[in-house]
């Protein structure tokens, strides 16, 4: 019967290896899916490869990355935000207009809109509600609000915000080191700190968690409330680069944000979420968008297409590794 | 057996008497529950001194894990009272409890399975914060693991979904015994060793007992007869929401045991009704996955087969891999007629929740209930009524929501969608969950009948006394047949033991 449980315990350790190879393979996805894409890129145009090329075509992604961030923290706790996109134009409103105009009322209007995702964490904690649906709804509310503070495209960003955006450190182009920037915070808050493994653990097992004493109610709150946040610094950063807003602005963040993440390793539901494969994924979807496709010669007409085409190959390479763990 | 009737009735006197020796860690007077119309707990008292193991025996279903749910402040009881080393806690709640020492293992694994063991045991203790926590958290649960299951194999680092059942449920047992800064006073094992092999049980049992020892306090659940009466000091036997015996650990053996438990009555029953049936044509014969040797499961027409063992250890994939087989050729499962299958979760695999009584029955027929391209409403209700008398379902009209039913009536009539369909061959995936005596004994009648007229019935249940109802019993273990047992060979032990493999 020793022999049986040695034996045992080999298979164990075995499979066991098998599984954390399986995981790792899957966490390097991520990685060289961006590795495949700049390979792409240095191959149509070698000149692309600089540090100008890197701030032109990165242009757009430390708004992408923080909005999949914002995505990713909802993920975490099993939920969906299908508003974060509007949301992010609604900040952008407010950026370009009052908190030019009235900085007071702009920052207890957007740190408001903060505490409006901590609530609507609460409700769809209190009342079991679907977060698809509540977020839906959301989503038109946010879009409304956007239209009534800027009806026509316009405003002006704020110089501070202006100035931060257009910063050029030597070396290594601005969104390089921002993202970085971003994946060593959030990893750090969510992966290391403490309260993070109960964030996650709400996702992971919320019963295990409530018999440990855990409040639910406020996992759900921190986590919604973090999504906030990140809209906001998403939806600001975008104005920093745009100058001037227009409400539908981020309309198409909402998805580009939950590809991103799915894109990153993380998974929709089970608390598996990664911030640092989170922000390499939204990098990934920045540069797919339109510079590896422009310089593919792809009519902008089938870029859309095209870069969903990508996002499926990407997915289903993550499947077939998924599927070999089992 | 007239003396262990006896013993039954004096059981209060010993209570009272071992309730005087010791100061109680924690007491329970008249604690009450009720799950809608069920009765989990009928008034029990309860109670657990220092330096002592509690052991907690009854069947499925008798309100042990509702009486511990209560002990760990996972459930409120609707009445009664709970008093803590004599002080009276009028709000007891998990995180009470756990100022209070007292911690519970639970049956259902409660791991994060995205955590890993380290960030799993940070989660138990609210103390574990601040710079250098992980590290700590790594080292506390690796010295429970070593010092409870020695040669182990698991490292702090492993995400705990990608261990081993068995070694998930190390993990859990030894985080239980975990000291951060809160007392560590009682700690209740509900059937901890249900996932382990015998060596490793050996060796938490060893553990239970050092830790009794040294003055801690343990309630040990289990259904290894065997595993109690060796290391319990005192044993509560539990039936129907009722504590009917509790006697010190000696004074039982397992014959009185199990007259206690009830078991008694359920073999006699089964004994009367004698061996009958020559095979008919066979129905099924299917070979799990998993299955390396050549056992199979075979069924003939007019059988009751029963699937037994642990839950969840490849009895209800067996039953959906047979239901998908009639429909579509599978290597390894032969099927020959219509099958139907009836789901044991019935909230979420079984009821269609905005259809009337008579469209849940008569889902399952549609073909029958055709009248050109429609369903006749007349024939569906004609379906219904037939199977309403036959069954007995309480209602006063076929066409209100499946939802004005209670539990064990919902449960009827999925029986009815089944039963009334042309499948000679009924899955039943352990149906009997969460349903009230009165209706259980109804379906068993139900079941024999229809199998005396040819049906045949694959029954996976987790309640050994169901079992008696079957011809045929294949224990499951991993996802394999370990065991083929006829009727005259069924006894609890035999099912117990093969489940558990060498752990005999």
């Amino acid at each position: 019967m020793t022999a049986a449980a040695i034996e045992n315990q080999l298979k164990g350790a075995s499979t066991r290896n098998a599984a954390a190879r399986a995981r790792m393979l899957r966490s390097l996805l991520p990685a060289l899916s961006l590795a495949l894409v700049l390979l792409a890129i240095a191959w149509l145009n070698p000149r692309a490869i600089s540090y100008f090329g890197f701030s032109l075509m990165l242009n757009l992604a430390i708004p992408i990355t923080l909005a999949t961030i914002a995505q990713m923290f909802v993920i975490a706790g099993n939920e969906l935000d299908l508003s974060i996109g509007t949301f992010v134009g609604f900040v952008g409103c407010v950026t370009a207009t009052w908190l030019k105009d009235a900085p007071l009322l702009g920052i207890v209007v957007l740190a408001g809109s903060i505490g409006v995702y901590a609530l609507l964490g609460a409700l769809i904690h209190l009342r079991n509600l679907p977060s698809i649906v509540v977020t839906l709804g959301m989503s038109f509310v946010w879009q409304g609000l956007a239209i009534l503070i800027l009806p026509k495209p316009g405003g002006k960003a704020p110089d501070w915000l202006l100035s931060l955006m257009a910063f050029k450190p030597p070396f290594i182009p601005f969104p390089i080191i921002a993202a970085l920037l971003i994946a060593a915070v959030v990893h750090f808050g969510l992966m290391r700190t403490s309260y993070g493994v109960i964030l996650r653990g709400s996702g992971g097992n919320a019963a295990a968690l409530k018999r440990a004493g855990w409040s639910l109610l406020k996992t759900k709150i921190v986590l919604f409330a973090l999504t906030g946040l990140f809209g906001v610094l998403s939806g600001m950063a975008l104005i920093g680069i745009t100058t001037s807003a227009d409400a539908n602005i981020g309309n198409g963040y909402t998805l580009l944000a939950i590809a991103g993440v799915i894109l990153g390793g993380g998974e929709f539901v089970g608390g598996r979420v990664s911030p640092i494969g989170a922000v390499l994924g939204a990098l990934t979807l920045a540069l797919a968008a339109s510079p590896l496709l422009t310089f593919m010669h792809i009519p902008p007409d089938w870029q859309v297409a095209a870069n969903g085409a990508i996002l499926i190959i990407v997915l289903a390479a993550r499947v077939l590794i998924s599927r070999r763990e089992k | 057996m007239p003396q262990a009737n006896a013993d039954i009735i004096r059981l209060d006197g010993a209570e009272k008497h071992f309730g005087a020796v010791n100061v109680d860690i924690i007491r329970l007077d008249g604690a009450e529950k009720h799950f809608g119309a069920v009765r989990a707990l009928s008034g029990v008292d309860f109670h657990v001194g220092a330096g002592e193991c509690v052991g907690l025996v009854g069947h499925n279903g008798a309100g042990k894990s509702t009486l511990m749910h209560m002990v760990a402040g996972t459930l409120v009881p609707d009445s009664g009272k709970i008093v803590v080393r004599g002080v009276t806690e009028d709000n007891f709640s998990v995180p009470r409890a756990q100022q209070l020492g007292i911690r519970c293992v639970f049956q259902e694994l409660s791991l994060c399975p995205n955590l890993s063991v380290a960030e799993n045991t940070r989660i138990n203790h609210s103390s574990l914060t601040g710079f250098g926590w992980r590290r700590k958290a790594a080292d506390l649960i690796a010295a429970k693991l070593d010092e409870i299951f020695p040669d182990h194999g698991i490292s702090a680092f492993d995400i705990a979904g990608d261990l081993s059942i068995g070694r998930r449920q190390m993990v859990e047992v030894a985080r239980a015994f975990t000291l951060t800064q809160d007392p560590l006073d009682l700690v209740i094992l509900d059937e901890p060793t249900s996932s382990l092999d015998a060596h490793t049980a050996g060796q938490l049992l060893a553990f239970v007992r050092r830790f009794v020892a040294g003055g801690g306090s343990c309630i040990l659940i289990s259904h290894v007869l065997g595993e109690v009466l060796q290391n319990a000091d005192r044993i509560v036997v539990m039936r129907d929401g009722k504590v009917v015996a509790a006697d010190a650990a000696k004074s039982f053996d397992r014959d009185r045991l199990v007259t206690a438990m009830g078991g008694a009555e359920g073999h006699q029953k089964a004994a009367t009704e004698t061996a009958k049936t020559v095979a008919g044509p066979l129905r099924v014969r299917a070979r799990p996955t998993r299955q390396q040797d050549g056992k199979e499961l075979v069924a003939h027409a007019g059988e009751i087969i029963g699937l037994a063992g642990l839950a969840g250890h490849g009895q209800t994939d067996l039953l959906l891999a047979i239901f998908n087989a009639a429909g579509r050729a599978k290597a390894g499962i032969e099927v020959t007629a219509p099958v139907a299958l009836v789901a044991g979760d019935r909230q979420s695999d079984g009821i269609f929740p905005q259809w009337s009584i008579s469209e849940n029955i008569g889902i399952r027929s549609l073909a029958r209930l055709r009248s050109g391209f429609l369903i006749s409403p007349q024939r569906e209700a004609e379906l219904a009524d037939f199977w309403q008398k036959k069954i007995g379902i309480r209602t006063p009209d076929m066409t209100n929501n499946i939802f004005s039913l209670s539990g064990g009536n919902q449960q009827k009539a999925l029986f009815a969608r089944a039963l009334g369909s042309d499948a000679r061959i009924v899955l039943m995936d352990d149906p009997m969950r969460g349903v009230d005596i009165g209706t259980k004994l109804e379906v068993y009648d139900l079941v024999r009948e229809e199998a005396r007229k040819g049906r045949t019935f694959l029954w996976y249940t987790t309640e050994t006394e169901e079992l008696d109802n079957c011809d045929h019993v294949y224990v499951f273990k991993n996802g394999r047949i370990v065991a083929n047992l006829r009727r005259d060979e069924l006894t609890e032990e035999k099912i117990i033991q093969s489940s558990f493999g060498d752990a005999a």
